[in-house]
């Protein structure tokens, strides 16, 4: 049996196809039967559909829960005593958000995942930090939003570091002059949310016609562009105007969701997103949820490796994206490689019954 | 502020009144309309007029996309009219009540129309807030309307229907309330408890259509043998037609019978049904998800067995247990529960007054109907073939239209 922590000391991006292959579905695979021992809602559902983990030969035939189940119901596959955080969707207002149960060794491991990965970026040493958020969205240690457990989890990365923004979500000038001043010269790392960076940062400075020389800079950042499209601001768009406005060149986007936090797909200097060998991406067909060819557009299933303490190792999302290749992205690192599309829409539905959004209570 | 009088209660006109928008008439008189006399059920003002609202449409060229719109326009033919008419022995003793309020639902297009014209039929004069999303069914029948009171010959009857939009306002829906003396709510639950804060006279009453529930019951036996097209083209329509979320939709299928045949029969039946689906119908990626997350919601709350789905098209599961408030899992959009029962008294104890249509497949209609009423059961309030689930009649969940909507006067002999 594989262990989880032999293959957290793969780098991340080493696997091709088949050794890759061969290794998620082992794991996968033993993962699905102890979730199936170890949480009665997941095995009352692969019951249901008289799924056998044991004769699985690819992790492209394990079951994924749709994302929306972890709204509706509390699914953990520990005893709630070993529950160490419970981690959040963002999700708008009045919105159901996604609970995930967290215990200590599947937090371990989701740290140990995102460190491998964002250091094959960063490289392997600290570098002063500038989190361009708040601190106040941190202020409840056991219960954390995406957002909390993304800044959290990337501060590993830091050797010293501050918050951009105050509890009011306004602009830290001074702070960050100073904090610029001390590191002068040096790598700095910035991280935040998609979102938060262009209208707490950006639009700020430019408002008030600042800027910051960050050519030195490396940004990482995600939470998805659903705000940013309503808005109209394309991905080249939002690069173009951060090096424009700081000379900032190193900008890069992940994808990534509370479900599976660590093992997240970071987008590379081609801007490809690439599946690391800790997680994959399946696009499926949404008419019979089959896999789609590579340049297909389709519904997105990620599976991880990490999950253990809930039954979240297989997802299926409300995100279309298009599979670009495998093992063959110019960046040179293997794996899957793919573009995000977007959310899927709300249907609107005929008939007389209650509203979409009151439905599955 | 202006006031006006209605059965001695003075009514004071909101200023909120202004964010009502009026498809028809323009500006109507509030005043007057609550003073119009009422008329027998069935009058021939109305017949003749509702017939002329049915040539109107069946002549409007844009009407023809819309099979709902067709549909209705066929219900009030004159033909049809007066055969519903000959279905009533006693209304000559009946007059409307007066005014009535209805509040249609939001997403079925055309149903105002029907709320309208059972009022009317029934001899009321009519409120009627329509949804305020547009849609395309609503103005051609609304364009239809104004169409027939422009004619110099139904100018007269003009003040008997009023419609009108407005986004959720309680001053708004207590001021119409409060000048009606019926009130048609059609919504779901919580819509229609919002929609009793505002009061109704003393003597006004509330008829409300809530959510419901459908289902099924299909002899195997007798399914082998009348499965035609007619047939899974019918069970289309009573389902996909309408998102399989019209209150009429059945969400469980009972299969009466023995194992072989209802296992027989099931196979036909869904596989028939698939491949009509697969051309006519449309599966948003959403529709897909929905149905996954409440299959497996489903599958942790009750023991049930998914069929292998092949696509998702079709969901179904079989569960061998009828547990209490199984109506409640439910979804939409070709999502269903499936039972295998040895007689129709297995299911007795799962019917509530959430209940409404139970359609049929090889069944005897008097027997299903001797059933509930020998079974004192609280639901089932339509009993109809499959095809025939959507179809509106003057009799709806539960309630005669025109004997409610009207009142009887008692004569002594």
């Amino acid at each position: 049996m594989i262990e989880i922590s032999e293959i957290l000391n793969v780098p991340p991006y080493a696997l091709n196809k088949i050794e890759k292959h061969e290794i998620l579905t082992k794991v996968l695979r033993n993962l699905t039967q102890y979730h199936i021992e170890n949480c009665d809602p997941y095995k009352r559902i692969i019951e249901s559909i008289g799924f056998n983990a044991q004769s699985v030969n690819s992790y492209f035939d394990i079951p994924f829960l749709p994302v929306r189940l972890f709204k509706e119901m509390n699914l953990v596959s520990v005893k709630t005593e070993n529950v160490v955080k419970t981690m959040t969707s963002s999700g708008t207002t009045g919105q159901r958000v996604s609970q995930i149960f967290v215990d200590k060794e599947t937090a371990a491991n989701q740290q140990k995942a995102l460190v491998k990965i964002v250091s094959s970026f960063l490289g392997s040493k600290r570098l002063p930090m500038i989190i361009l958020d708040t601190s106040a969205i941190l202020k409840n240690r056991a219960m954390f939003s995406a957002r909390g457990a993304g800044i959290l989890g990337f501060s590993i990365f830091a050797t010293d570091k501050i918050y951009a923004l105050n509890d009011n979500m306004e602009l830290d000038l001074a702070r960050i002059k100073t904090f610029l001043e001390k590191h002068k010269g040096k790598r700095i790392f910035l991280f935040g949310f998609t979102f938060m960076i262009w209208q707490h940062f950006y639009k700020e400075l430019l408002r008030n016609n600042i800027t910051f020389d960050l050519s030195q800079g490396i940004l990482i950042h995600g939470g998805g562009w659903k705000k940013l499209i309503d808005e109209k601001v394309p991905p080249r768009e939002f690069k173009n105007k951060l090096k424009d406005i700081f000379g900032i060149t190193e900008v890069y986007d992940y994808y990534g969701m509370v479900e599976q936090t660590g093992s997240i797909y970071m987008e590379c200097e081609c801007g490809h997103f690439h599946a690391p060998i800790f997680s994959d991406i399946i696009v499926r067909n949404p008419i019979d949820f089959s896999p789609v060819a590579i340049g297909e557009k389709g519904l997105i299933q990620v599976v991880s490796i990490l999950p253990k303490s809930y039954p979240g190792h297989s997802v299926l999302t409300e995100d279309e994206g298009v599979i670009l290749g495998e093992d063959n992205c110019p960046c040179g690192r293997l794996g899957k490689y793919f573009n995000i599309s977007g959310r899927i829409e709300n249907a609107e539905l005929r008939g007389c019954s209650d509203t979409y959004a009151s439905k599955f209570r | 502020m202006k006031t006006l009088n209605s059965g001695g209660v003075v009514i004071h006109m909101h200023q909120n009144l202004d964010k009502i928008s009026f498809l028809a008439p323009q500006n109507p008189d509030f005043n007057s309309i609550v003073k119009l006399p009422p008329l027998q059920p069935f009058s021939d003002e109305v017949i003749s007029l509702l017939s002329q609202l049915s040539h109107e449409i069946l002549k409007d060229k844009a009407a023809k996309s819309y099979p709902d719109v067709i549909t209705f326009a066929f219900w009030c033919r004159k033909a049809s009219l007066i055969s519903m008419k000959g279905q009533y022995r006693s209304i000559d003793d009946r007059i409307g009540r007066g005014v009535i309020f209805h509040i249609t639902p939001s997403n079925v297009p055309v149903n105002f129309a029907y709320s309208l014209a059972a009022g009317l039929l029934a001899g009321n004069v009519n409120v009627v807030r329509v949804p305020t999303k547009d849609y395309p069914q609503i103005d051609i029948i609304t364009n239809a309307i104004i169409r027939v009171f422009n004619d110099d010959k139904f100018k007269y009857m003009e003040k008997y229907v009023t419609l009108l939009r407005y986004e959720k306002d309680e001053k708004i829906t207590t001021f119409l309330s409060e000048l009606s003396d019926i009130r048609v709510i059609w919504g779901g639950d919580s819509a229609i408890n919002e929609i009793r804060t505002s009061p109704l006279k003393a003597r006004s009453f509330d008829v409300t259509f809530s959510d419901r529930y459908s289902i099924c019951v299909i002899n195997a036996k007798e399914c082998i043998n009348l499965l035609d097209t007619q047939v899974i083209e019918g069970f289309y329509n009573d389902t996909f037609l309408f998102d399989q979320n019209a209150c009429t939709a059945p969400h469980l299928i009972v299969w009466i019978g023995n194992c072989e045949q209802v296992l027989n029969a099931k196979k036909q039946f869904w596989e028939k049904l698939h491949s009509f689906t697969q051309q006519k119908y449309n599966l948003q990626p959403i529709q897909a998800i929905d149905k996954l997350t409440s299959a497996y919601k489903t599958a942790t709350a009750i023991e049930i067995k998914w069929e292998n789905f092949k696509d998702n098209l079709i969901v179904r599961g079989e569960i061998n247990r009828l547990v209490d408030g199984i109506e409640n899992y439910h979804c939409h959009s070709g999502f269903f529960l499936e039972y295998t029962a040895q007689s129709l008294d297995e299911i007795k104890n799962i019917i509530n007054n959430k209940y409404q249509t139970l359609s049929y497949l090889g069944l005897d209609p008097k027997e299903i109907l001797e059933f509930v009423i020998k079974n004192g059961l609280r639901g089932i309030d339509r009993i109809v073939p499959i095809g025939k689930t959507t179809d509106f009649t003057l009799t709806w969940d539960g309630y005669d239209l025109i004997y409610t909507f009207s009142r009887k006067i008692f004569q002594y002999n």
